[in-house]
């Protein structure tokens, strides 16, 4: 580790922290009809959205509507998308003559998208015609906004004081889109362009290269897919190596603002759910047991990483482990990011995850398995954390024996089964697929590293998916149809058994009174609760994938530096 | 649920609407603003394009700086990774053979000095870069091959070095085209 690379990431995480009251108070603005200075242009537009769509703004919607229009527009989202990855061929802007994408891949990459998840089991420069990657960038710009939108209406069964309806689904969608998610892509894709990634539909550039070889170099609007998709938390990127790919991230510079934009959202939402709760302290520390979790981490991956390879420093080499990383990133850059990208859930990488050590593997897997809490992408991160947190009051009020309450609702058996629903069932859904997979001979067909490290590859994958992430150890070979269904499945599980027991939870307390606290209120603005809240996440989340990780990166880690390698002898 | 079907289906389509209108919007001011960029930041040489600046290509001769091993042969249609995990046998082989080359070509140099960079493969296959130190090391050679002093070689790689940005973030660095460019106009100047 070195010093100007830890700086680098105190300085992020201190820059992350700053943010969240600016970004927490426009998106106040944009859901609760405050003014913003895009009022002028947006407010017709959006008015005329509703007249062509028949929405009617002012009607609200109890939980099961508000779900089953998310519901809705998800499955028709996926319809589309895959009918359009299936046609490619035929349509235009296929400079390249790309086929059209298979019924696994395809069936595997709309629910990749419509989930936020970006699972890519491709390459995006020589799988996806121009209009595939704008179709792509269609379910960028509306899936973190699903997430964003659960949120809301979930912290609207917190806020008010009483009534069942937690508001309207169309209208959060449409002001996310107008205010929010298109407003900041444009101003982003000029950034990034400023900064080297190209913006065209030209076809691919023919290069003579100064030893002779042609090259051909990929092109396309690269920057108007980044923008949307690191904002949004989303994580597919245009080319197979993602942020790796210089175009996507040609600079230190470039990857950090995107690391910046990606984070904005879910820390300013916590700020939001502070000010829409109206004890701001509330907001506060959520977001401190989060970047206290997030920095640990970081920490841990990068002292694995600048540590580097012994068996690589056997053969007189010295270093940091640099296999599968960038120069201009550099192994402290490339840890936080990395981190970041299991912690925010973003899913796209600037490093190759399977080539990191084993500990630096460690750390994104545990992100994932935890919930995608640290932080978190938009909306799902911050919801997750409020399931820990409602198991935690609960605990707590198990300790001393009172029927707890969280800001002010009382938390009663239906709360507390919907939140360990939401933690019990994605476990079961990791662990089940990767000990079929691991037993089958159609998931050991995949595994490409031998050892301990096969398996992190498999926990990871399913990790990824149930936790909409997206990234990946990018050895295994998710084509296959074994992965591509079963990853599929993953990730819709995850997406789904975190937003009906989520509902359900809003549904249920925004029915409750408000009770005012008294002296045997568990106070959650406290730094204590901060504690058991990280305790909550660690013991509760996290644990149980304890036997599994001693399996997989642990054991590699001891083996390692015992000097083992695995499937070669020596 | 039908209800929400048909306007969920009327939404989709006025968001496709607004995510076309952003990408023409996005290309047309990218294009009209910065061109170069947009276009991907093609570098020529007497009007030929020889590759783009962000994108690494492969340099193996004697009289090159030499780029880093890449796994994806440095095409820059499907950038790739070797993914090799820490205890593949695989990634051992692979170093050892970008070593033994590395060291044949530049006589006189010991394995510890030989920046990691050098010997291990990228992320993306297309690293544009090396660390400072991998150029200096290559300096000898490079300066041999052309018939150029060491002193004008280490002058020129000093020339292109990149910082960390902001004093922390990535490694200080070097464009390996833009290197080798830079040292076939020195070697042209100082030749013939």
């Amino acid at each position: 580790m070195t010093i100007p690379g830890i700086l680098g990431i105190l300085l992020f995480t201190a820059v992350a922290v700053a943010i969240a009251k600016p970004v927490g108070l426009y998106l106040y603005a944009v859901f609760n009809d405050g003014r913003t200075w895009l009022d002028p242009v947006m407010r017709p537009l959006e008015k005329r959205i509703y007249r062509w769509t028949g929405v009617n703004p002012s009607q609200e919607m109890r939980w099961t509507q508000y779900f089953l229009a998310i519901l809705a527009f998800n499955l028709v989202g996926f319809v589309v998308l895959y009918i359009f990855l299936r046609i490619q061929a035929g349509l235009p802007f296929n400079p390249q003559h790309l086929k059209d994408v298979g019924p696994h891949l395809s069936f595997n990459t709309a629910i990749s998208f419509m989930t936020n998840t970006n699972w890519q089991a491709y390459g995006g420069e020589f799988t996806m015609s121009y209009v595939s990657q704008t179709m792509l960038v269609v379910q960028q710009v509306l899936s973190p906004i699903t997430g964003l939108a659960m949120v809301v209406a979930f912290i609207r069964g917190f806020s008010r004081k009483s009534g069942s309806n937690l508001g309207n689904f169309w209208v959060d969608l449409v002001r996310a889109v107008l205010w929010i998610m298109l407003p900041v892509s444009l101003i982003s894709t000029l950034v990034l362009v400023a900064m080297g990634t190209p913006q065209n539909w030209l076809p691919y550039v023919s290069a003579h290269t100064l030893q002779g070889p042609t090259q051909s170099i990929a092109q396309g609007p690269v920057a108007s897919m980044t923008a949307p998709m690191q904002f949004g938390d989303n994580g597919g990127g245009y080319f197979n190596m993602n942020a790796g790919q210089p175009y996507e991230a040609a600079s230190a510079a470039s990857l950090l603002f995107q690391s910046l934009l990606g984070v904005s959202i879910p820390v300013g939402l916590t700020y939001y759910f502070g000010k829409a709760v109206k004890d701001t302290r509330q907001g506060w520390i959520i977001l401190g047991a989060m970047v206290l979790m997030f920095l640990g981490g970081t920490l841990v991956t990068y002292h694995a990483e600048a540590a580097g390879n012994p068996l690589l420093h056997r053969l007189g080499l010295k270093g940091p482990n640099m296999e599968g990383k960038e120069v201009r990133f550099g192994p402290a850059l490339s840890s936080l990011f990395e981190t970041l990208t299991t912690a925010v859930s973003w899913g796209s990488t600037a490093a190759a995850n399977d080539s990191l050590m084993p500990i630096g593997g460690l750390v994104p897997l545990f992100n994932m398995m935890s919930g995608e809490v640290i932080i978190g992408a938009w909306g799902v991160g911050l919801l997750g954390m409020l399931a820990f947190a409602i198991l935690a009051v609960f605990l707590a009020g198990l300790m001393v024996g009172r029927t707890p309450e969280y800001l002010g609702k009382k938390i009663q058996s239906f709360e507390v089964k919907m939140a360990v629903l939401a933690m019990i069932v994605p476990t079961f859904v990791i662990l089940g697929f990767t000990a079929w997979a691991v037993s089958s001979k159609g998931g050991q067909a995949g595994i490409y590293n031998p050892g301990p490290h096969g398996l992190s590859e498999v926990l990871y994958a399913y990790s990824s998916g149930v936790g909409n992430n997206g990234s990946a150890f990018g050895g295994l070979s998710a084509a296959l149809p074994f992965y591509t269904w079963t990853v599929g499945l993953a990730m819709l599980f995850g997406r789904f058994a975190m937003y009906i027991p989520a509902l359900a939870i809003a549904g249920s307390v925004s029915q409750k009174k408000t009770v005012p606290p008294s002296a045997g209120t568990f106070p959650t603005n406290t730094w204590l609760f901060g504690v058991l809240l990280i305790g909550t996440v660690v013991i509760v989340g996290a644990l149980v994938f304890f036997p599994a990780l001693a399996l997989g990166p642990l054991a590699e880690h001891f083996a390692l530096w015992a000097g083992h390698v695995f499937g070669g002898g020596s | 649920m039908i209800r929400h079907l048909w306007t969920g289906t009327r939404m989709l389509l006025i968001m496709i609407g607004l995510v076309l209108v952003y990408q023409a919007v996005a290309t047309g001011l990218a294009q009209v603003l910065l061109p170069y960029q947009a276009n991907g930041s093609l570098i020529r040489r007497n009007g030929v394009v020889v590759g783009a600046g962000p994108i690494g290509q492969a340099f193996t001769a004697k009289k090159f700086f030499w780029s880093r091993p890449s796994a994806a042969s440095y095409n820059a249609a499907a950038s790739a990774a070797s993914n090799y995990g820490p205890t593949n046998p695989a990634l051992l082989k692979e170093v050892k053979g970008n070593l033994a080359a590395f060291l044949k070509a530049n006589p006189g140099v010991r394995p510890s000095q030989v920046p990691i960079d050098m010997v291990t493969s990228s992320d993306s296959g297309l690293d544009p870069d090396i660390t400072v130190a991998s150029a200096l090391i290559q300096v000898p050679r490079v300066a041999a091959a052309n018939g150029l002093s060491a002193s004008s070689v280490r002058a020129l790689v000093v020339s292109q070095e990149v910082g960390r940005w902001l004093g922390m973030y990535g490694l200080p660095h070097v464009n390996v085209l833009r290197l080798n460019l830079a040292l076939m106009k020195l070697a042209q100047h100082s030749g013939s």
